[in-house]
């Protein structure tokens, strides 16, 4: 056995010197020892959040310069909020403190952005518990949620405070010179005929009455296709979300023009765009293989339009999104075969 | 290092290194270290002590009944034998021979091509060729692929012997065909080399100048049309792999009457930059580090073979053996660390395997040690250990070390239960 421990020290079988025990430990090199690849292409989850971040900063300023020092407090007290709820569960776990990868600030910038500007403090704060704690951490953090955090928390949050989320009510003391009923209320409620008002140009340039981040069609689309170049979301959702939205949205209005509205509409107003680029491909919660991320997309959007049309919420993204997620793993069993599998046919 | 580019959406595109690079003659070393393997089953060691002479060219095998050889690349006296144990837990004997500066000859090799002389002579030659799988009568192999492009990236050495060996080649092709029953002898190499390759008489293929393009495996589905199939050897589809040095090698002793115990190099310093030596078989890394004028420093890694498939070692003592293409050093600033970061399931490893396999499911059941589960049903034997997903993982997860692991694992316990049968 004695003989069998000194195999395996290392630099007693290469002896510097010649001679039974010439270790001379001064004269060597200490290596680091590793395995293969010894490359790495430099990416780097910090970075990859921190670009979805930058990426969402046209449509968070032009709800700040809309909405003002109220949009300002919500996104600052979300994006914060959802780092504290992550240090006080990294403390209380006894984990890694993970807040510098960013993905907490994430999940709460985007919450932010989902909200009315006026949404009380304690919203905010309840909003990020939930999409941090319930949405996350206790699947065991990033990478482990079934479900997508910011969505998770807004479902939740939509279910039980009704008013703060309806955006004619939130949104009644602000005048920004452009119809501030809700869109997709106005439809849901009082057929086409209500949003004649809104011409198409005016909802792609954010002139809408929606969550604070959500509303800037040009922002949320110039940032999506950042992303997408940038290869830090894939457009075989963000396509077929939209494409998915589109065609739904495109056989009800064709179905009853005075009661559904087109799709260009539906692709414009409440959380569609936002969806599309920072809430669908979110990495955890969404396919990886090609042809089930194009289900998974295409799936959602034409949930979300049934919801929109028939179904009871106003908006239906939080829930045909959060459905489809649920999926999600069945989805990802649509695979390729593996080159060099051996198939039993049984 | 090859970053990520600006556009991610597009897959990494890694290249080897296409131009070989000029060659260098390092002298005889002082000292050479040469590991002799030890027998599965345990068994004999060597008959020689330390003091004996040995000649250039002398087969030192471990015991009369053992087919584990090495073939001495220098004369001189035997000064030391150790065992060693390397990263894979395979037993070896380290035989240390002092070199005297005149090489004398061994006279045991003759010049008789034949399947017998292939076996005794040329497994230990520079590149590592298998003759067993044409002594096996179980197996049939039909077909040899004489691999005329480096496995891994930066490396150039077999792609010099090609450039500046082809006759040599073409005398080891035509031994070949006398020494084994193969009828189709293939010679794979870069679009740049093709004129050289047709010299050789093999049937010249060429490979894209794309990683992992030249690795066996995708040699076999990309040129030949064959799935190895998992489970399989590459010798049970009918084909055995060889690198040209080692066609090279072998063509240039039947020319000589004299093996080769040279073999070429390909040093790549901390700046990048590469340059192929010649070195006896056996020089230890420190003296080849030295004629190239690189320092290693404390926390440096020094690579046997290349950046993605190649291994990181723990001592400059150590020497080069007939299977070492490269050695590569590599500054800590510059060298991929990995992190306990969970997947978040990107799926870019899924989209840059080249054999398809659900990386992001296997990385899961490979964490939580259910090796065999992995193997059942997220095709972790289908891997051709390229080393693409560790290189693009975000999280930086050493999936490539849970692959091999995992791999390493299983054998084990398919030898145990082979044992309790």
């Amino acid at each position: 056995m004695s003989s069998e421990k000194k195999l395996i020290v290392p630099h007693a079988l290469f002896p510097s010197k010649p001679g039974p025990k010439a270790v001379d430990m001064k004269d060597e090199k200490k290596l680091v020892v590793a395995h293969a690849p010894f490359w790495h292409d430099g990416s780097k989850i910090s970075t990859k959040n921190y670009h979805i971040m930058l990426a969402a900063l046209p449509a968070v300023l032009m709800g700040i310069s809309q909405y003002g020092a109220p949009a300002v407090g919500v996104i600052a007290l979300a994006t914060a909020c959802a780092m504290i709820w992550e240090l006080i569960m990294n403390l209380a776990m006894r984990r890694q403190i993970s807040i510098g990868d960013g993905s907490a600030a994430v999940t709460g910038l985007l919450l932010g952005m989902l909200m009315p500007a006026t949404a009380p403090w304690w919203v905010v704060v309840l909003g990020t518990f939930l999409a941090i704690i319930v949405g996350k951490q206790i699947f065991g953090g990033i990478g482990f949620n079934p479900l997508n955090p910011p969505l998770l928390a807004l479902a939740m949050l939509v279910m039980s405070f009704k008013g703060v989320f309806d955006f004619d009510e939130a949104l009644l003391n602000y005048d920004l010179g452009f119809a501030m009923s809700y869109p997709l209320g106005q439809v849901k409620y009082f057929g086409t005929a209500a949003i004649d008002k809104f011409s198409l140009g005016d909802l792609f340039m954010g002139k809408q009455a929606g969550g604070i981040g959500s509303t800037f069609g040009l922002g949320l689309i110039v940032g999506g296709l950042y992303l997408i170049l940038r290869g830090y979301i894939r457009w075989e959702i963000s396509l077929s979300f939209l494409a998915g939205v589109f065609v739904t949205a495109l056989l009800f209005n064709l179905s009853d023009p005075t009661k559904y509205a087109s799709p260009v509409f539906h692709l414009l107003t409440g959380y569609t765009l936002i969806a599309a680029f920072f809430l669908v491909p979110e990495d955890s919660s969404s396919p990886v293989n090609f042809i089930p991320m194009l289900i998974f997309g295409a799936l959602a959007g034409l949930m979300t339009v049934l919801i929109r049309n028939i179904g009871a919420y106003v908006d239906g993204i939080p829930f045909s999104i959060l459905l489809m997620n649920l999926a999600n793993p069945l989805l990802d069993k649509i695979r390729p075969k593996a080159i060099g599998k051996v198939v039993e046919n049984a | 290092m090859i970053k990520r580019s600006f556009l991610g959406l597009v897959k990494p595109k890694l290249q080897y290194n296409l131009v070989p690079d000029s060659l260098q003659e390092l002298s005889v070393p002082s000292k050479v270290t040469l590991l002799l393997k030890e027998p599965q089953n345990g068994g004999g060691t060597t008959t020689l002590k330390v003091g004996d002479p040995v000649k250039t060219g002398q087969r030192i095998s471990g015991s009369p009944e053992s087919a584990e050889y090495v073939i001495a690349s220098v004369t001189g006296t035997v000064s030391g034998m150790a065992p060693y144990v390397d990263g894979f837990g395979q037993k070896y004997t380290a035989i240390t021979i002092e070199a005297s500066a005149q090489d004398d000859w061994d006279d045991e090799f003759n010049k008789e091509p034949s399947l017998d002389t292939a076996l005794k002579f040329f497994e230990y030659a520079p590149g590592n060729p298998s003759f067993k799988p044409f002594a096996d009568p179980e197996k049939t192999v039909r077909n040899i692929v004489i691999n005329g492009m480096d496995q891994d990236l930066l490396l150039t050495a077999n792609q010099y012997v090609v450039q500046n060996e082809a006759a040599d080649i073409k005398s080891g092709v035509e031994a070949l065909k006398k020494m084994t029953a193969a009828d189709r002898i293939l010679i794979t190499v870069p679009e740049n080399l093709v004129q050289q390759a047709t010299t050789t008489g093999a049937e010249v293929k060429t490979v894209s100048a794309t990683y992992p393009n030249s690795l066996p495996h995708m040699i076999m589905k990309d040129l030949l049309g064959r799935v190895v199939l998992v489970g399989d050897s590459l010798e049970d589809a009918g084909v055995v792999f060889m690198s040209a040095e080692a066609v090279a090698a072998l063509g240039a002793a039947f020319k000589t009457g004299q093996l080769r115990v040279t073999k070429v190099v390909t040093v790549v310093g901390k700046d990048g930059s590469a340059t192929n030596v010649r070195v006896r078989l056996g020089t230890p890394l420190r003296d080849v580090l030295q004629a190239c004028n690189i320092s290693v420093n404390d926390r440096d890694r020094l690579i046997l073979g290349g950046p993605m498939r190649g291994v990181a070692t723990y001592s400059d003592e150590l020497p080069v053996e007939p299977c070492t293409d490269g050695i590569v050093v590599q500054d800590e600033a510059n060298s991929a660390q990995v992190t306990d970061y969970p997947c978040i399931n990107c799926g870019e490893c899924v989209r840059t395997c080249p054999v398809k396999i659900p990386v992001n499911m296997l990385v899961r059941f490979l964490e939580a040690r259910l090796y065999e589960e992995a193997a059942a049903m997220y095709d972790l034997n289908c891997c051709i250990e390229c080393g693409l997903c560790s290189y693009v993982c975000i999280s930086r997860i050493p999936i490539f070390q849970y692959i091999k692991l995992a791999k390493y694992e299983l054998s084990l316990i398919e030898t145990a239960e082979a044992a309790n049968e």
